[in-house]
């Protein structure tokens, strides 16, 4: 049972139950899912499928009840609090439905805050959030605050904020949730090129068919169990 | 990175401005009071310190009491006469002016107008001894040296007798006896501890002995020492020289006492500086309570920044950044407010000194300390607020409303 080292997420009979006796909730139920380096993954199904809880399982903020989950290679059930912390730090970005920007705190500054947390100096920092900022086309915006962009710029900014540290592994929980259609567009057409362009592993949760098209790999959940995986044929991009 | 963090601290704190400062009140009125009262303490002693040495440093008092009070008031010891006034002068060179007095409580008259002083009779040298200057009249020390009906006034019987008037050359009746005003002495200003070193009324010792006591007994000398002396070495020759007249087997306790401006000066240092010391106990414990509203508005502003924390920890944050993070936000809370209150309290200790006309000390050691204090008060009160944040499971926190 050897892990290839393309593999980047590889997930054994994840189970999580929340609550006890009566009201037991088998928020994921023997998940088995296998994610290798640069796919592009969309995670869908109905509310309350699991898909979330799925996502923070693989993005190490939240742990499985049983089952293991090896992230390229390593085990990350074996791991403590700040190893998982550390784990996060090093190898994963995330992307909120909500944005999560930091509030009255500019859009350069907020992209900062991850290397601030890694340690770099601020000349680097500055920088490396200005080419972020750069990449999702927000150059001109970088002293703005939160308050002071659309929601898509917003979320733009989080995506720059997820990929400052250049990280393995892009998580984005419904990052266009909040978004309208021509929003909507523009975040995934910046997706699929960083994926294409960098070789980025992304697993994205939509409820949204049309997002996705955008995908290499659409995995679909029910009742915390994964019904359907499959591949998307290069043709409906 | 400290220093980045610290800036991200200003700013979360100057994102609620009015809420930091309200928080900062606390420590700010502490830390202003303990500046303040210490300052003004300081002040206050070393003005008593000036008040008192202005009577005359390098003096010694002789009374024939073991008594620690300074009250001339005879006392039961065997009294001290001319003879023993003739030996200090014959053996003890460290010795430069010896002023003999006797005083007693009384009624002075003049007109219409009355007044309870001290009436004291010496000689000469008292008021070099002493250090009293004269404001009118003269021939002062040849009237000591003599034995008429003759006084000097201090400033206070002056004014009390003779209000603006000129009181050179009038009458006064000191009991029974009347006298002639030969010269007013110069005010001293008010002495420390609520005595009035102005308040006396002055005589030849002769006459003093003569016309109101009736017998040759001395209650107090007062001697200076000659520059260059040691003051502790001449009082001990004085000591010497007293108990062998007074016959004193070795082992034997004084039975009279010699005290220099130094003990005194002391003693009055160690309780005015008790007293600053405990209002400035007093005033801490504000500051302890400035503690517990930080620590409150922690708890709050991490309950309120629950998702922030969440965030923050998703995309990158380790526990120890939290804890560090929330750990600078209230030190640099407390710190701030510090610094605010050793501004605010100097300022208000210079105002007070000035008005009041003390000396202004500052001293850096205290200063450092009550902003070193308040910044451990927010170490101390932060940690809490801080631990709690850093303990969030980072799923819970980002799912928090
Ligand atoms: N903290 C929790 N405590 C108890 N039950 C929970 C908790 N989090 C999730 N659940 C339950 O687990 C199940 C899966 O939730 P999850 O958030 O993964 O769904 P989802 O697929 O992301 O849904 P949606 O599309 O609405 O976001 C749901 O039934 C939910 O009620
Ligand atoms: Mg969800």
């Amino acid at each position: 049972m050897n892990t290839p080292d393309t593999t980047a997420i590889e997930l054994r009979g994840v189970t999580k139950v929340y609550g006890s006796g009566d009201s037991v909730v088998h928020a994921l139920d023997g998940v088995d899912l296998r994610i290798e380096a640069g796919e592009f993954v969309a995670i869908m199904g109905a509310s309350g499928s699991g898909k979330s809880t799925c996502m923070n399982v693989i993005g190490c903020l939240d742990e499985p009840t049983a089952g293991q989950y090896l992230f390229h290679g390593v085990d990350v059930t074996a791991l403590d609090a700040d190893q998982r912390a550390r784990l996060r730090r090093a190898y994963l970005g995330f992307v909120f439905q909500s944005f999560n920007l930091l509030a009255r705190t500019s859009a350069l500054e907020n992209v900062e805050l991850p290397l601030h947390y890694r340690k770099v100096p601020a000349a680097e920092r500055r920088e490396r959030a200005l080419a972020a900022l750069r990449l999702v086309g927000l150059e001109d915006r970088a002293k703005h605050t939160p308050a002071e962009l659309s929601g898509g710029q917003q979320q733009r900014v989080a995506i720059a904020r997820a990929l400052v540290c250049e990280p393995k592994l892009l998580l984005a929980d419904e990052p266009t949730g909040n978004l309208d259609s021509s929003r909507t567009e523009e975040i995934m057409r910046l997706l699929v090129e960083l994926n294409k362009t960098r070789g980025l592993t992304i697993v994205m949760v939509t409820h949204e068919p049309e997002v996705a098209t955008y995908v290499s790999r659409v995995v679909t959940f029910r009742d915390g169990r994964i019904v359907s995986d499959h591949p998307q044929s290069e043709a409906s991009t | 990175m400290i220093s980045t963090t610290i800036l991200m601290a200003l700013r979360e704190l100057r994102r609620n401005k009015m809420r930091s400062l309200l928080t900062m009140l606390g420590v700010v009125i502490g830390v202003a009071a303990v500046v303040a009262l210490t300052t003004v303490g300081d002040g206050a002693t070393a003005k008593v310190r000036q008040n008192i040495s202005s009577l005359g440093d390098n003096l010694l008092m002789i009374s024939p009491e073991v008594d620690r009070r300074m009250v001339n008031t005879g006392g039961p010891g065997k009294p001290l006469d001319p003879d023993d006034i003739d030996a200090l002068r014959r053996e003890i060179s460290g010795l430069l002016r010896i002023a003999p007095t006797a005083s007693r409580g009384m009624l002075v008259v003049s007109g219409g107008k009355s007044w309870r002083t001290t009436v004291t009779g010496s000689t000469a040298d008292y008021l070099a001894a002493r250090n009293f200057d004269v404001a009118t009249g003269r021939g002062v020390e040849a009237t000591l040296g003599g034995a008429g009906a003759n006084c000097v006034l201090g400033a206070t019987p002056a004014r009390e007798l003779f209000g603006g008037g000129a009181p050179i050359g009038q009458s006064i009746r000191v009991g029974r006896m009347a006298c002639e005003v030969v010269a007013v002495l110069a005010s001293k200003g008010a002495g420390g501890m609520g005595m009035d070193n102005d308040d006396l009324v002055l005589m030849p010792l002769r006459t003093f002995q003569q016309r109101i006591s009736g017998n040759d007994h001395v209650t107090m000398i007062f001697a200076t020492v000659r520059e260059g002396r040691s003051t502790a070495a001449v009082k001990n020759q004085v000591e010497g020289l007293l108990r062998e007249r007074r016959r004193l087997q070795p082992g034997q306790p004084n039975d009279f006492g010699v005290r220099d401006m130094q003990e005194i000066i002391d003693a009055v240092s160690t309780t005015t500086g008790m007293l600053t010391a405990l209002l400035a106990a007093v005033a801490a414990v504000s500051l302890v309570v400035g503690g517990i509203g930080i620590m409150n508005i922690m708890l709050v502003s991490v309950t309120e920044r629950t998702r922030e924390i969440g965030t923050r920890m998703a995309i990158g944050a380790l526990g120890s950044d939290v804890l560090r993070q929330f750990l600078i936000e209230a030190v640099t809370l407390s710190a701030v407010g510090g610094l605010i209150g050793v501004s605010i309290g100097l300022g208000s200790a210079y105002a007070f000194t000035r008005a009041f006309d003390f000396p202004f000390l500052l001293s850096g050691k205290m200063v450092a300390l009550a902003f070193a204090f308040s910044a451990g008060v927010g170490v101390l009160f932060g940690f809490l607020p801080a631990r709690k944040a850093a303990r969030l499971q980072p799923i819970e926190a980002l799912r928090h409303e």
